[in-house]
């Protein structure tokens, strides 16, 4: 059975969303395991209650968050097989054991220890139950490690060798340790964090919108804030150096995303705005910064950056879209400098709490994180076309022998229970967040344990509230 | 030793942890229909909430293993069963956001014990489908899946399907005699023995349809002297029964458990046999369908060392969370 281009094409739509999809939650838990870590550590040093409300009060939400990273989860371990059946033979003997690692080191880990954080309040000690809490966000950066030196190898590809219809893994250490890692790790869990920082931080600013004064909103609010007034200049250098990279081994990818056609003497403009035509081979409406491109891409003024033209036709990812969903990760990207930068001046002025257009500011931010991190992926996975292995296996050869049916049935399927499942999901993480950590005064028990009703010991079940209810 | 049979061991060793784990959890929500009052089905749940997850990794585990040590039997035969997996998949994610979710909905609370049942029931009905469809032969020409979209769909996949089925209601119910107590658990030990009878049913008919399926089975099981090591498994089996029978009427908490793994056991023992390694496709060897020895090599290492501490602390986690689990015991307004 010989498969399409239509099969091909739905396929790559499947992928596309389920991957999408399920990024979201793993890229919010990550960043929150490691903030709860901070929290319970806090908490077990100072002693001050706040640390304690709003280490509850997270789990929930990272419980949740979780609980759809796993289940959306299986779906793409389970993926490379249905719909990549190419792939996974070919490529198989290195993906494959890369994979089998991040099981064997996170997805146990996390598993293994999350029901005594979410339920062992009071049934471990302080100390073990912070151990665990622990091991949950280790394993949450492991995850990233393992997924991403998969990834990274499929961009830049070391340490192999071809034979027969497979490759033959020769130096592991080359495999994981492939040039483009180092810089996809850092990007990629600085993002996390950044993500997580900017829920935490809008969530503060709701409940500050709302009136709400207490210490355990302004806490998280503050150090929110505090987390991305470094992280985000630091994310734009890694940035910057990821694309130094990316132009020395994928320059076709740089020259997609600057929309660039002609190999230019003498120092190349970046275009800030434009509409690349790929059929025309010119970049429309195009308005650039003479030596721009140069400056960022080379660090010198008159750099040299290949154009698409010198790439075969068959070998040129799509510029439309690598161009555009770059412009809105950088442009996000600034604006996210900007606003903990103001955060920053606000706070030594003493009117962090109080500006209400500042805080506004902050909650519309809330979602960006996700946006951000989604447009950078598009833009890298979108980048790589039409290889799915740079340089040695094209996507076109990597698809299952199904049917365009079969994958246009699956798709379906798949896009009607995400969208109500997850959509459930979502709307009830909004809920969580809208609640709140609990008031000062009102006791706290420990979740799962005395305040969650007559109900399943899971993590939704932890919060005092219905779906439905108020 | 030989890397690619190590591997096969850990693979299969991977499946029966999944089964024996995740069966008991699929198994509750099988049973939900005949427990319609709803802190009944808050006990059930309850009993698996803290270890749910990771029984679920377990499932996780056996495709990454399979896509690291056997690429080509990975891309094969998840394409060939391309619809019960995605199927299961899809019933998967109904089962675990409706086993969180279910908790606090009320007016939609009904519709979440519906999607916990379907969920648990399908997804256990399409893993066994794809094993009845795995035992029948998958086609394959050139190292890639030769066959039909819907190959899959046999009368033999569909009996293999309700089997599992059968298999993981049982393992369910006794799960739960183990970890209730008083009416509820009185109610269990009333449907174990039904539950029993159904599942020797479905283990004769197995046992006389696969080697029907196919020749090779046939011949392992009857032109070898396999057969003779094989005559103890039948015994078993009635043995098992017979001390399931008698732990229910003396009312054992954990035998009953212990005899529902001994079936499992027992089936997987004369699975194994069916497509032990001459040929793991129709034509295709184990060894043909091995990973590089560098990519074998390499995970083996890892899963020498991890998999023995992942034992360690899941024992930990089940350890944390023993004992009864009681009405209204989380009950507090």
């Amino acid at each position: 059975m010989q498969s399409t281009q239509e099969a091909l094409d739905l396929a790559r739509i499947q992928f596309a969303f389920t991957v999408s999809f399920h990024i979201i939650f793993p890229a919010l838990s990550i960043g929150l395991a490691s903030f709860i870590a901070v929290l319970e550590g806090a908490w077990l040093k100072t002693g001050k209650p706040v640390y304690k409300e709003l280490c509850l009060f997270w789990s929930k939400i990272f419980a949740v968050a979780f609980g759809m990273g796993v289940v959306s989860g299986v779906v793409m371990s389970y993926e490379f097989g249905t719909n990549w059946g190419g792939f996974s033979s070919f490529a198989g003997p290195v993906t494959g054991p890369l994979l089998a690692y991040e099981v064997m080191t996170a997805f146990f880990l996390e598993a293994g220890f999350l029901g005594i954080m979410l339920f062992g309040w009071n049934k471990v000690g302080r100390k073990a139950h912070f151990g665990a809490t622990l091991m949950v966000a280790i394993g949450t950066i492991i995850s990233t490690f393992w997924i991403l030196a998969s990834n990274s190898w499929m961009q830049t590809p070391q340490g192999y060798r071809i034979e027969g219809d497979h490759v033959v893994p020769v130096d592991w250490f080359a495999i994981i340790f492939n040039p483009s890692f180092p810089y996809r790790l850092a990007h990629m869990t600085i993002a996390a964090f950044i993500v997580a920082g900017l829920v935490v931080a809008a969530t503060g600013a709701w409940h500050l919108l709302k009136g709400r004064r207490d210490p355990a909103i302004k806490k998280m609010f503050s150090m929110a804030l505090w987390l991305l007034l470094v992280l985000t200049p630091v994310q734009a250098i890694v940035g910057d150096a990821h694309g130094i990279n990316t132009r020395e081994h994928q320059p076709a990818k740089i020259a997609a995303i600057e929309g660039l056609w002609d190999t230019e003497q003498g120092g190349t403009a970046l275009n800030l705005f434009g509409i690349p035509d790929m059929e025309a081979e010119t970049t429309k409406y195009a308005v650039s910064i003479p030596h721009l491109g140069s400056l960022i891409l080379t660090h010198s003024w008159d750099g040299e950056i290949r154009g698409l033209k010198s790439f075969p036709k068959e070998d040129r990812p799509n510029s439309t879209v690598v161009f555009w969903s770059f412009r809105i990760m950088a442009g996000l990207g600034v604006l996210m400098i900007a606003m903990s930068a103001a955060a920053w001046l606000l706070r030594r002025r003493g009117r962090l709490y109080e500006s209400r257009g500042f805080l506004r500011f902050v909650l519309a931010m809330g979602p960006t994180g996700f946006i951000t991190l989604l447009a950078g992926w598009v833009t890298t996975e979108a980048g790589r076309q039409p290889w799915v292995v740079y340089g040695v296996m094209r996507t076109a050869d990597a698809v299952s022998p199904v049917t365009a049916q079969q994958v246009g049935v699956s798709l379906l399927v798949f896009v009607i229970v995400y969208t109500l499942v997850f959509g459930t999901g979502i709307y009830y993480l909004l809920k969580l967040l809208k609640h709140g950590p609990a008031l000062p005064g009102t006791t706290t028990h420990a979740p799962g344990i005395d305040d969650a009703g007559h109900t399943a010991r899971r993590p939704l079940s932890a919060v005092n509230q219905s779906i439905e209810g108020a | 030793m030989d890397l690619t049979l190590a591997w096969a061991a850990i693979i299969a060793l991977g499946l029966l942890m999944y089964v024996v784990l995740d069966g008991f959890d699929l198994g509750i929500g099988i049973l939900f229909p005949l427990f319609p009052d709803e802190h009944d089905r808050d006990v059930m749940m309850n009993t698996v909430a803290p270890v749910w997850d990771g029984n679920e990794t377990w499932l996780v585990l056996g495709g990454a293993g399979l896509f690291a040590a056997f690429p080509m039997l990975y891309s094969t035969v998840l394409s060939a069963l391309y619809l019960p997996l995605v199927l299961m998949l899809v019933c998967l994610i109904f089962r675990g956001v409706s086993f969180e979710i279910r908790a606090k909905a009320s007016r939609t609370k009904h519709l979440w014990d519906l999607a916990f049942i379907g969920g648990s029931a399908g997804a256990t009905f399409f893993q066994g489908v794809a094993l009845g469809a795995f035992l029948d032969g998958i086609p394959v020409a050139d190292g890639r899946f030769s066959g039909e979209a819907f190959g899959w769909f046999t009368p033999f996949s569909m009996f293999t399907g309700v089997a599992l089925v059968v298999t993981y209601a049982l393992l369910g119910c006794c799960w739960l005699i183990a970890k209730t107590e008083g009416d509820l658990q009185r109610r269990f030990y009333r449907i174990v023995w039904p539950l029993t009878v159904l599942q020797l049913a479905t283990i004769a008919v197995v046992s006389i349809w696969t080697p029907f399926q196919d020749q090779g089975i046939a011949m392992r099981w009857f032109d070898s002297p396999l057969f003779y090591r094989l005559l103890p498994v039948p015994v078993l089996v009635v043995a098992c029964a017979w001390v399931m029978r008698r732990s229910i009427r003396s009312r054992h908490e954990r035998r009953p458990f212990a005899m529902a793994l001994g079936f499992v056991l027992l089936g997987f023992a004369g699975l194994v046999v069916s497509i032990s390694p001459h040929d793991v496709l129709p034509g295709v060897s184990l060894w043909d369908a091995a990973a590089p020895r560098s990519s074998q090599l390499f995970t083996i290492v890892g899963a020498a060392v991890i998999l023995p501490v992942i034992v360690a602390y899941t024992t930990l986690g089940y350890w944390v969370f023993r004992g009864k689990v009681r009405h209204g015991e989380h009950h507090y307004h």
